[in-house]
């Protein structure tokens, strides 16, 4: 058996696996209709190539990557695009983004399948390749693009490969019972990845020891392949990427790099097995393991579910009583999300939905003054000094908090768990990285109006000095002229004299009599309120009927136009005073 | 003349001293002359402070003259755009106490972005010439239009447009802008006394 490294910090939350293992992996009956985000990895948001109104099959690319980080997205059954549009996504902000409405046909017909199962001839680039155009992206929660991921297996040589089937977050048993029921897959799967990544020495599966069932499934299968599994006392967070990698090589990925850095690759078991039916199958990712729990079901497991099945359709299927319910929570109770609506679609990160009843999961109860016990430092798997960030946080000194490595935060939410005071910690941290995110940008963006001013500067300059020669170049010439004819001085001078007072005259005219002020300002009021009238006209239309979008947009116009009345109503008064 | 040196250790010291004298004096003005910091580094970090809007609010023609006059001793609150975490940030700087903002030269207000409403501009290029950072482009008796990442909001454009077609609009949030905001109800910061329950100083 390898050694075992103990990682620090770490919580042992109630497990709660059994309730949703007492049954094999359900299907649901198909949707009436499926929601699929453009953004539902970590990333930039797929570029759609359909338009309202095609007909498309299952398996077909609905959205292709776009340049940088970004996954492609796929028709999970047969039917028509009715929609794209934006509508609200299983987001911690409860906003909308654009996503594609298929209406199904019910004939879930596929689309023709292209499918490699001698991937041993495959070059790393193509099988590279089949694993972005399935548009697999990290299914353990994060949603990195896998392809992206493994390229950096072929850019810097790869000794280890991880698979992650950790699952340390309560309730969660998505990865567990997919090892139960199809080791065979995820151990062809691994050995994809292990051929395109130029067969790295040591292959590790990293699984706590709270899963019997799963480790002897993963052993039978792994006889004879090399792959060795690793199962560990069970601890939260144990499933971190840095964490996991610690606890099975003893080695720590420095702050700011990556395990591909120290030739090491982490994947999760759900993945595998996806890139298994990619490329074997030749079936893209559309369908995914989710956990169903929490005391507000009638009924707790886990189901195959197509991506972008909306949350209401697997609930209704399951007994679920609203009024036991206490909130709805996209992912595990430690790092998952409430959802504001039930109808947001399930997507390629959603491990999880649990809803739990007023007694399993209660309300958050108000925060106290920290009393400076010390537990949160104790239980940070990332040997972060968590109430010294807090305040940092509270007093916004972004210094000290990039000092003290709050981007090594991995917001798993130990600290608030053992906070006895309540505090929110991880909001704190999050909301502390997003100033500091937001803070850089304003700098570079500020940076770039500065060249921009400076560059204008300069313009004007130039073109002031050419002005400036040309003047003294017309002076020159005229005087020369003078001294050639100097019977005309007398004309020219008297003409030079008219000049200045016409000038003068033009001066004065330009500078607008308070009447004539008075006349544009008036001419101006009119129009903006003109102006508002229809921006509220078009206001009440889309509220009617349009998206959240539109609205927002119409809004802001108004409140513009509302803004230019006031100023002008302002300006006016000042003038007729 | 070696034996001049040893016989003579005063001498010897002396000489020692000068020489090394002179070598260090030779290497500082050398380093003097080699690292001379050109513009006033003073200016320069409060022109990084300063949120290079151009807006002219302050008084001076952008953010860059203001910084140079606050070197020169001038009030550091008259910056609406940059509101009350450019001071802080300013006082920070300048190790002195943070004002709060000089309301006469104007109120911090949320971030906007002009927009030309486009069937209604008559290609006057007025707002063209009144656009600090060049965000605007078109040409005479055609259609301009705002360079929307490069506007600052500086609302100068506004006021000379005949027409006035030109809005200046709140940046709506989309779903990858947004951010987690703080938690809103916050407990004191730690607890002091036997109650717990009075503010520390934070
Ligand atoms: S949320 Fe961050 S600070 Fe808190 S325990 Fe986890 S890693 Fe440490
Ligand atoms: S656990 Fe809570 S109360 Fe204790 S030191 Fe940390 S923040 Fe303060
Ligand atoms: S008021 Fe405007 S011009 Fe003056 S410093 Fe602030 S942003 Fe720059
Ligand atoms: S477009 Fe208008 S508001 Fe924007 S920077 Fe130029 S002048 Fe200022």
């Amino acid at each position: 058996m390898r050694q075992i490294w103990n990682t620090p910090g770490g919580v042992h939350p109630p497990d709660n696996k059994e309730q949703s293992l007492t049954k094999n992996i359900g299907h649901l009956p198909l949707p009436e209709k499926l929601i699929l985000p453009l953004t539902q990895h970590a990333g930039t948001a797929a570029k759609t190539c359909v338009v309202v109104g095609e007909k498309v099959l299952k398996g077909q690319k609905l959205a292709s990557a776009s340049a940088g980080i970004s996954a492609a997205v796929h028709a999970p059954s047969s039917g028509w695009i009715t929609a794209i549009e934006e509508r609200s996504v299983a987001h911690p902000s409860g906003m909308s983004a654009a996503c594609i409405e298929i209406t199904c046909d019910g004939e879930d017909r596929w689309i023709e399948r292209v499918s490699y199962p001698n991937y041993q001839q495959a070059s790393a680039m193509q099988l590279r390749d089949l694993i972005a155009d399935a548009g697999i992206a990290g299914l353990g929660g994060a949603g990195f693009p896998s392809a992206i991921k493994l390229d950096s297996g072929t850019k810097k040589p790869i000794d280890t490969l991880i698979i992650n089937a950790t699952e340390c977050e309560p309730y969660i048993t998505a990865d567990d019972i997919l090892i139960c029921e199809r080791a065979d897959q995820i151990i062809q799967g691994i050995d994809i990845v292990s051929h395109l990544l130029g067969k790295p020495k040591t292959i590790l599966i990293g699984i706590e020891n709270n899963k019997p069932e799963a480790i002897a499934a993963l052993n039978q299968h792994c006889q004879g392949t090399g792959i060795e599994v690793v199962y560990f006392p069970t601890k939260y967070p144990s499933g971190g990427e840095k964490q996991l990698i610690y606890i099975l090589t003893g080695k720590e990925v420095p702050s700011g790099q990556l395990p591909a850095d120290l030739g090491m690759v982490c994947l999760n078991s759900g993945t595998a097995f996806a890139i298994k039916r990619a490329v074997i199958d030749g079936e893209p990712l559309i369908s995914r393991i989710t956990t169903l729990a929490g005391e507000a079901c009638g009924v707790n497991r886990n189901y195959e579910i197509l991506i972008g099945t909306p949350v209401s359709h697997l609930l209704q299927h399951n007994n679920f009583d609203q009024a036991l319910c206490s909130r709805l929570i996209m992912g595990g109770p430690m790092m998952g999300f409430s959802l504001a609506s039930s109808e947001v679609p399930l997507i390629k990160t959603s491990t999880c939905i649990l809803a739990p009843s007023h007694t399993e999961i209660p309300d958050d109860e108000p925060p106290q003054p920290c009393i400076r016990c010390g537990l949160c430092s104790e239980a940070c798997p990332a040997s972060l000094l968590p109430q010294q960030l807090y305040w940092y946080s509270r007093a916004k000194d972004h210094e000290r908090l990039q000092s003290h490595n709050l981007f090594d935060c991995i917001e798993c939410g130990a600290c608030s768990y053992v906070c006895p005071s309540n505090i929110p910690l991880v909001q704190y941290y999050r909301s502390s990285k997003g100033d500091i995110t937001n803070a850089l940008a304003t700098k570079a963006t500020a940076a770039i109006s500065r060249e921009r001013f400076e560059f204008r500067q300069v313009r004007l300059e130039k073109a002031d000095i050419a002005r400036e020669s040309k003047r003294e170049a017309r002076r020159l010439n005229t005087e020369q002229a003078k001294k050639m004819s100097p019977s005309t001085t007398q004309s020219t001078g008297s003409s030079a004299a008219d000049i200045i007072k016409a000038a003068q005259l033009r001066g004065i005219t330009k500078q607008a009599s308070p009447e004539q002020q008075k006349a544009k300002l008036q001419r101006t009021l009119l129009a903006a309120q003109m102006r508002l009238e229809e921006a509220q006209q078009r206001l009440v239309q889309v509220t009617n009927k349009g998206s959240a979008h539109q609205q927002a947009q119409q809004l802001a116009s108004v409140e513009a136009a509302r803004r230019k009345v006031e100023q002008t109503t302002q300006r006016l008064t000042e003038v007729s005073h | 003349m070696m034996s001049l040196l040893t016989d003579n250790t005063m001498l010897a010291a002396l000489l020692a001293l000068v020489g090394l004298g002179t070598l260090f004096g030779g290497l500082l003005g050398y380093a003097a002359e080699k690292f001379k910091v050109g513009s006033d580094p003073i200016v320069q970090q409060l022109d990084e402070l300063l949120p290079q809007t151009q807006c002219g609010q302050c008084g001076f023609p952008g953010c860059r003259p203001y910084a140079q006059s606050i070197a020169d001793g001038d009030a550091i609150n008259k910056c609406p755009p940059g509101g009350q975490s450019t001071i802080n940030a300013i006082a920070n700087l300048l190790d002195i106490s943070a004002p709060s903002l000089d309301e006469e030269h104007g109120e911090e207000e949320i971030r906007t972005i002009a927009y030309i409403r486009e069937d209604e501009c008559i290609g006057c290029t007025k707002c063209i010439q009144a656009c600090p950072v060049d965000a605007i482009l078109g040409a005479a008796k055609l259609m301009h239009t705002v360079i929307a990442d490069e506007c600052t909001g500086c609302d100068l454009c506004v006021e000379p447009c005949p027409v006035d077609c030109i809005d200046m609009l709140p940046i709506v949030e989309n779903i990858h802008q947004w951010q987690w905001s703080a938690p809103e109800h916050s407990a004191d910061l730690i607890a002091t006394t036997a109650s717990g329950m009075h503010e520390d100083a934070a």
